[in-house]
């Protein structure tokens, strides 16, 4: 047979659930021969969706999968040559660890002498010698989540998939099984398919990381890539820590955020909006003379290999990562080299911010209350007698553990002199004229940035009111 | 009985009283009938006349055959039932199992008779056909106690379990005969001590279809009707010891299939 480099195609893969949520949408992924893929993301961006349609649990609604260049889509999972390894490891509980391991040889007919072989050598490859007539109950997490691994790559897939597989480990075993993982597939060259959300595992193991959000792709590449040329805030902001901020284009190769002018090398019409990105280990700490923008350090703490140090400028927060200490009060000054900005274009300026619910189960922005629904927010929730939200099933849902995120749209928001009557109150840090309209960056006491359209002329460093229709704002959960 | 632990020991008195009062005693004078004769002399001839007898022997036979049919039965109408049930997406799940259960609801007496009406509607004379409206009855009685705790083991079962299955090869039917039905053993094993052992003595359903002494409880009945105390109660020992005898086999296998609980975590 022809050997093709690319294993698995996924073309335009959409996936709709039955209750009409996206949990996958036009997804696009070669994944070549012996290549180590993980889909990154928080939980609920589809991640492991898409790995289930992989496998063949799930049928998507649109798009191909191909194998080998050819259409599996269909194919039920027993036809597939694919492993899974599961979350939960999912042994058979009524049988020992030979016969667990033995399960996928025996339905493939293999004779009783190879089968005896090929087990000894799996429980070999992941350090269980002699643990065939164990009982699947007898075994620690750590080995179970071995046996799970045996039990895939004795049928020697073409694809290994792996559904965060190490989720349930505690630190110290989960960094092992990394390493261990990683030399596994190195010794047995098979294509592995690897899910998690812990950006750390993804950058350790991959050779790809596919980094997801909300069903959709949001950046394709070499974890080298991902860390230092994110292509939007999302991933800039999921892969390691960053300082990101709204900012605009002033000039050729200069740009205005966080209350100071920037040298850059991205080459950025003026006057566009943008999110620039700045890795803490980038930012140089100097004298206040020095420095592009001015601060004051907010906090220091040790963290082993360096000190982390927040510095307020004006209303922002820059994070530091520097082997220098500093104390708290200290007048400091910042520099960035143009090449550790990463300027990103804001494709649009939807204004996006966390909304809280209050004690009352209400919709709550700056102490407003806001006039919506949440039921109707939060899917499949009514309201209890006392007016506490339950879900389906009736059981109580706890604020604490889902946020609900609000968008607004730059047209929608006015702006008011009597600052009572918005909202959120600000100042106006920047401001463009756009042809017919103005385009204002308005920085909140809320510490959060709005972009605003207005047509009316105002002036820096107004402090204004922003009138937020709550019939404007569009309303997701995140749990 | 008897280890109870100091300060608690005299919130026992009461059960221990009622213990002693009407299980330990009972037995006591049970034991002391059959070993008896009429006369208050110690006899082996209650035992050996019960195995020499063919009455009793057939009788024996006879509720044991009825038994393991009723099970059967019970087990066949259940295990589809519990399955389509546990697996359904219906959010309605609960009520239907509710309707299950419902009959039990339902005053014993006054469902036995309705159910023989219709047979009566059905069969003409229920003399005809003895064993079948036996099993009939009973299966109805009994049908919830089986259905119950196999659709409890099903509805818990991991479900990436079968998805591992498929995974490794497996196509729905073997993945169904290699993990779900061995991983509902349990359910089925409680459900089978939850109808066999009534099926071998509940003499009322077959009393209230058909006067008739033909299974082990309505013989033992019979017996006392006859003031034959010693003979029914060598009957009711016999009975005793088998059905001890048949709760230590299920135990133990369900004892073989529970040890699982470490394996979810």
């Amino acid at each position: 047979m022809e050997q093709r480099e690319n294993i698995i195609e996924l073309k335009h893969i959409t996936k709709t659930f039955e209750d009409g949520f996206h949990a996958v949408e036009d997804f696009n992924l070669e994944v070549k021969r012996g290549e180590f893929v993980t889909f990154l993301g928080p939980s609920g961006c589809g991640k492991t969706t898409t790995l289930r349609m992989i496998a063949g649990f799930d049928i998507p609604s649109e798009g191909e999968i191909l194998l080998n260049g050819k259409p599996i889509t269909d194919l039920p999972p027993h036809k597939r040559p694919i492993n899974t390894v599961f979350q939960r490891y999912a042994l058979f509980p009524h049988m020992n660890i030979y016969e667990n391991i033995a399960f996928g040889l025996k339905q493939k007919k293999t004779p009783k002498d190879v089968i005896d072989k090929k087990v000894k050598k799996a429980l070999e490859l992941v350090d269980l010698e002699g643990f065939e007539r164990r009982k699947v109950s007898t075994l620690s997490g750590g080995q179970q989540q071995r046996v799970a691994i045996a039990r895939a790559v004795v049928n020697e897939p073409e694809i290994l998939l792996l559904d965060e597989p190490l989720g349930a480990l505690d630190l110290k075993m989960r960094k092992e099984m990394q390493l261990e993982l990683k030399a596994m597939h190195k010794e047995l060259g098979i294509t592995f398919i690897y899910v998690t959300h812990d950006q750390e595992e993804a950058l350790t193991m991959s050779d790809k990381i596919v980094v997801m959000s909300e069903g959709k792709t949001q950046q394709i590449g070499t974890p080298e890539d991902i860390y230092n040329e994110p292509k939007n805030a999302f991933v800039a902001d999921f892969i390691g820590d960053s300082n990101i901020f709204n900012g605009i284009m002033t000039g050729h190769l200069k740009a205005r955020f966080c209350g100071g002018e920037f040298d850059c090398v991205d080459d950025v019409e003026e006057g566009t909006h943008i999110t620039a990105v700045v890795r803490p280990e980038d930012v140089i700490l100097t004298t206040p003379q020095e420095g592009t923008i001015k601060g004051v350090v907010t906090s220091v703490i040790f963290k082993g290999m360096h000190y982390e140090i927040a510095v307020a400028s004006g209303k922002n927060e820059m994070v530091i990562q520097s082997v220098r200490s500093a104390k708290p009060g200290d007048p400091v000054g910042m520099r960035v080299d143009p090449d550790n900005i990463h300027i990103m274009i804001a494709e649009d300026h939807t204004n996006i911010f966390a909304v809280e619910i209050n004690r009352n189960h209400r919709l709550e922005y700056n102490e407003t209350v806001l006039d919506t629904s949440l039921t109707k927010i939060i899917k499949g929730s009514r309201r209890s007698e006392n007016g506490t939200l339950i879900d389906a099933a009736g059981e109580a849902i706890d604020p604490a553990k889902i946020r609900i995120i609000a968008a607004i749209g730059p047209n929608d928001i006015k702006l008011t002199d009597h600052q009572d009557e918005g909202l959120v109150q600000g100042y106006i840090s920047n401001l463009i004229y756009k042809g017919d309209h103005y385009s204002y960056v308005i920085h909140t006491d809320m510490g959060q940035d709005f972009v605003v359209n207005d047509e009316y002329l105002w002036n820096m460093e107004d402090q204004v009111g922003l009138i937020m229709p709550v019939d404007k704002m569009t309303f997701s959960v995140k749990r | 009985m008897g280890k109870l632990s100091f300060s608690r020991k005299s919130l026992g008195i009461p059960y221990a009283l009622f213990l002693l009062l009407f299980v330990a005693a009972p037995l006591l004078v049970l034991i002391y009938y059959a070993f008896t004769n009429g006369q208050g002399q110690f006899t082996l001839a209650n035992l050996t006349g019960f195995f020499t007898n063919p009455n009793t022997l057939g009788t024996l036979c006879y509720s044991f055959a009825i038994a393991v049919t009723t099970t059967a039965v019970c087990l066949l109408l259940a295990y589809p039932t519990a399955y389509i049930l546990a697996k359904s997406k219906l959010k309605a799940k609960s009520v239907i199992v509710m309707i299950f259960i419902m009959p039990m609801w339902i005053n014993f007496s006054l469902r036995i008779t309705a159910l023989k009406e219709i047979l009566t509607l059905i069969e003409g004379n229920l003399a005809y056909y003895p064993f079948a409206n036996a099993v009939i009855g009973m299966t109805y009685d009994f049908l919830p106690f089986m259905i119950l705790p196999i659709y409890n083991t099903i509805v818990k079962l991991d479900e990436s379990l079968l998805e591992a299955a498929r995974d490794l090869g497996a196509n729905e039917t073997e993945a169904f005969l290699k993990v779900t039905l061995p991983l509902s053993v349990p359910g089925i094993v409680s459900g089978i001590a939850m109808v066999f052992l009534p099926a071998m003595t509940n003499y009322v359903v077959l009393d209230m279809l058909y006067n008739s002494t033909y299974i082990m409880g309505s013989l033992i009945g019979s017996y006392f009707a006859a003031y034959n105390w010693n003979g029914g109660s060598m009957i009711a020992l016999i009975l005793l010891a088998i059905i001890c005898l048949f709760t230590l086999l299920t135990r133990g296998a369900e004892e073989e299939e529970n040890p699982r609980g470490g394996a979810l975590l």
